[in-house]
């Protein structure tokens, strides 16, 4: 580490360079030989339809991570996402039972999203609360009150209008959640990398006393990260209310882990200050990939938790290791 | 000196539990009954010996969300190797329990100490692993009562002077970790290295080794504890203690453990345990759904976090009014 102090090259490395040796290029490196491999082990893997299908392992959780990407770039997480789906399913459940219709139905997953998302919101920016206790909080709170709603119960009954947006499709293949996952993913993409307020999330990251003297209203800009990850979770809420077309208070359960993973395994730094969107959308592909070729090989959903949490420390330790190792 | 032992957070804390009480007392008299009281504190043990445990962790600036499934994961082996070898003593299980516990926690110790990752994502990812792991060793299938050796699930039940054996362990362990904590060079270099790693760091300590120390001792307890819940409660399956991480890291957040490290004491831990364990207990008294218990848990978290950072800010004032004076 000393070295870079005292080594100054005459160039910098080219950005194709740069490119070539991106975490992202890795990535993808990875996702193409976990396909490739894949299509080998299984004979069904390879088909329309089936791909079709895998993209739903990854969809609804990325949704989310795309928003937590840009939480944890600032420095905050957000660790009660899986309790914001359990609670918004829900009230929409709740809501069903009411005789509320499909557009309702969309008003009141989004509502209570951004609701959960601006509790967590003012207890950290207003209050000044480590965002990591107040949404280990706010997780079993959310959750909590799922329970004392639905109690072993379940709701069921959603209008067939409402489940389009879990099992329709666009086009041939191509589901509405892929394409909405595809849409949202150039939202943040746009947001993160080609606006002030992308800019201004990795200054808060790298130095927040710094970007407060740059004039950024630091804690405004957290409060709105928070309203955006309550909002996608009610976004996934939706989806995943409208595809299961049931609701239980269990529903979602350590998706949170899943979606820090997948901002993890994209390259973000656990520790704030820089990521991509890009390195989200090859990680989502890489997670989707990997839990549906385990699936069709058929291990069973625990067993893939176990690569899952290696994943999550492995992808952090690896780059430690080889700089430690090349250091000696 | 009185004022201080009056306004500390233990004194308030203690004067919860005891408002607590005396609002279930008027209501149900047969809660307070010594009987029950000692009833609910053997119910409570588990969740003091994890407290003290991820007391101890918090203080170093880190946190441990594996412990539940570090309990689980060593509660299925001690009852897998009491179901393969049932003339095995007691002693040999706790000794397994304790020495694999141990194990798992140095796992999470060195990969924050040598690798130097954020420990929120080390446990995050050892939890799930730890499950994980219970489910290839077990199949998935469960360790029931009849399996089990009566000595084997006789040990925590064992009573001694009107308290079961389960209870005594966690009376013993709020000694000697208070003893650890407050008359050991360990246990200073612990509130050293939350409170302030970079001075801590001149002043000789090595951070990375005290984190890897509590992780060890948190790993140790929940180990122990592994063997002590599925003893006692005679079944072994892999969710056992499923979300119990949470309540552990309530109690110590209610029991004034501050989350930014430093701050802690191991009367705290007890005493944040305590107060969750008697609402867990009160509930099917006062004829609330258990169902409420989730949502009273991170209620009870928001609230006390919010209680802390006031307490301390108003803290910060009162230094700088007092130097003003001086001036």
């Amino acid at each position: 580490m000393s070295t870079t102090d005292r080594f100054v090259p005459d160039r910098l490395q080219s950005p194709l360079e740069q490119r070539l040796k991106s975490w992202e290029t890795l990535l993808l490196l990875v996702a193409i030989g976990i396909f490739v491999a894949n299509s080998f082990a299984s004979p069904y893997f390879l088909n329309a339809w089936n791909l079709s299908d895998a993209t739903f392992n990854f969809t609804e959780k990325a949704m989310i991570a795309f928003a937590m990407a840009l939480l944890i770039i600032s420095g905050e997480i957000d660790l009660s996402v899986a309790s914001i789906i359990a609670l918004a399913s829900t009230a929409m459940g709740a809501a069903v039972q009411m005789g509320v219709g499909m557009p309702g139905l969309v008003l009141i997953g989004l509502g209570v999203g951004l609701l959960c998302g601006a509790f967590n919101g003012l207890l950290v920016t207003r209050m000044g609360l480590p965002s990591i206790v107040v949404t280990i909080g706010t997780m079993s709170l959310f959750r909590g009150i799922s329970f004392i709603v639905l109690g072993d119960q379940a709701f069921r009954g959603y209008p067939q209008s409402f489940s389009w947006f879990g099992q329709g499709y666009v086009w041939w293949v191509i589901s509405f959640e892929f394409v909405l996952f595809a849409i949202i993913a150039l939202i943040y993409a746009i947001l993160l990398h080609k606006t002030n307020f992308g800019r201004a999330v990795y200054a808060i990251g790298n130095n927040a006393t710094g970007a407060m003297f740059s004039g950024i209203r630091v804690q405004r800009v957290k409060f709105t990260l928070f309203l955006l990850t309550g909002l996608m979770s009610g976004v996934a809420a939706i989806c995943l209310t409208a595809r299961l077309g049931s609701t239980r208070p269990s529903i979602a359960t350590g998706w949170e882990l899943e979606i820090v993973t997948m901002v993890v395994l994209g390259g973000v730094s656990i520790l704030g200050g820089s990521g991509t969107i890009i390195g989200v959308v090859i990680a989502a592909f890489v997670m989707g990939l990997v839990t549906f070729g385990l699936g069709l090989l058929n291990v069973p959903g625990i067993v893939m938790s176990i690569v899952i949490g290696a994943l999550l420390i492995g992808v952090i330790a690896l780059p430690r290791l080889w700089s430690m190792w090349r250091a000696r | 000196m009185l004022k201080r032992i009056l306004t500390s957070r233990e004194t308030l804390l203690v004067g919860a539990i005891i408002l607590l009480l005396a609002l279930i007392s008027s209501r149900f008299p047969g809660f307070v009954a010594p009987s029950n009281l000692a009833n609910v504190f053997n119910d409570t043990s588990p969740l003091i010996l994890l407290a003290i445990g991820q007391m101890i962790v918090i203080l170093t600036k880190c946190i441990d969300l594996s412990v539940a499934a570090n309990l689980a994961l060593t509660g299925m082996v001690v009852s897998m190797v009491n179901v393969a070898a049932p003339g095995l003593p007691i002693v040999v299980i706790l000794m397994i329990a304790i020495g694999l516990g141990t194990i798992l926690g140095m796992i999470n110790g060195i990969l924050v100490w040598k690798l130097a990752i954020p420990p929120i994502v080390v446990t995050l990812g050892t939890m799930t692993i730890f499950r994980g792991i219970i489910f290839v060793i077990s199949d998935g299938k469960w360790v029931n009562s009849h399996e089990m050796s009566p000595a084997f699930k006789a040990f925590p039940r064992a009573e001694f002077l009107g308290l079961p054996v389960l209870g005594w362990i966690a009376i013993f362990a709020v000694i000697i970790f208070t003893i650890v904590m407050t008359r050991t060079t360990l246990g200073r270099a612990f509130h050293a290295a939350g409170g302030n790693p970079h001075a801590a760091t001149y002043a000789g300590i090595n951070v990375g080794k005290t984190q890897f120390c509590a992780f060890t001792i948190s790993g140790a307890l929940a180990g122990l504890t592994g063997y002590l819940w599925v003893s006692r409660f005679a079944v072994s399956y892999v969710d056992i203690a499923g979300g119990f991480e949470l309540d552990v890291v309530a109690a110590c957040v209610i029991g004034g453990v501050s989350i930014m490290g430093g701050i802690g004491t191991v009367t705290g831990a007890l005493l944040g345990a305590l107060f969750l364990g008697i609402i867990k207990n009160a509930l099917p008294v006062v004829d609330i759904s258990p169902f409420w218990q989730l949502a009273i848990s991170g209620g009870a978290i928001i609230i006390a976090v919010a209680l802390n950072a006031q307490a301390n800010r108003e803290k910060g004032r009162i230094i700088l009014k007092r130097a003003e004076h001086a001036t």
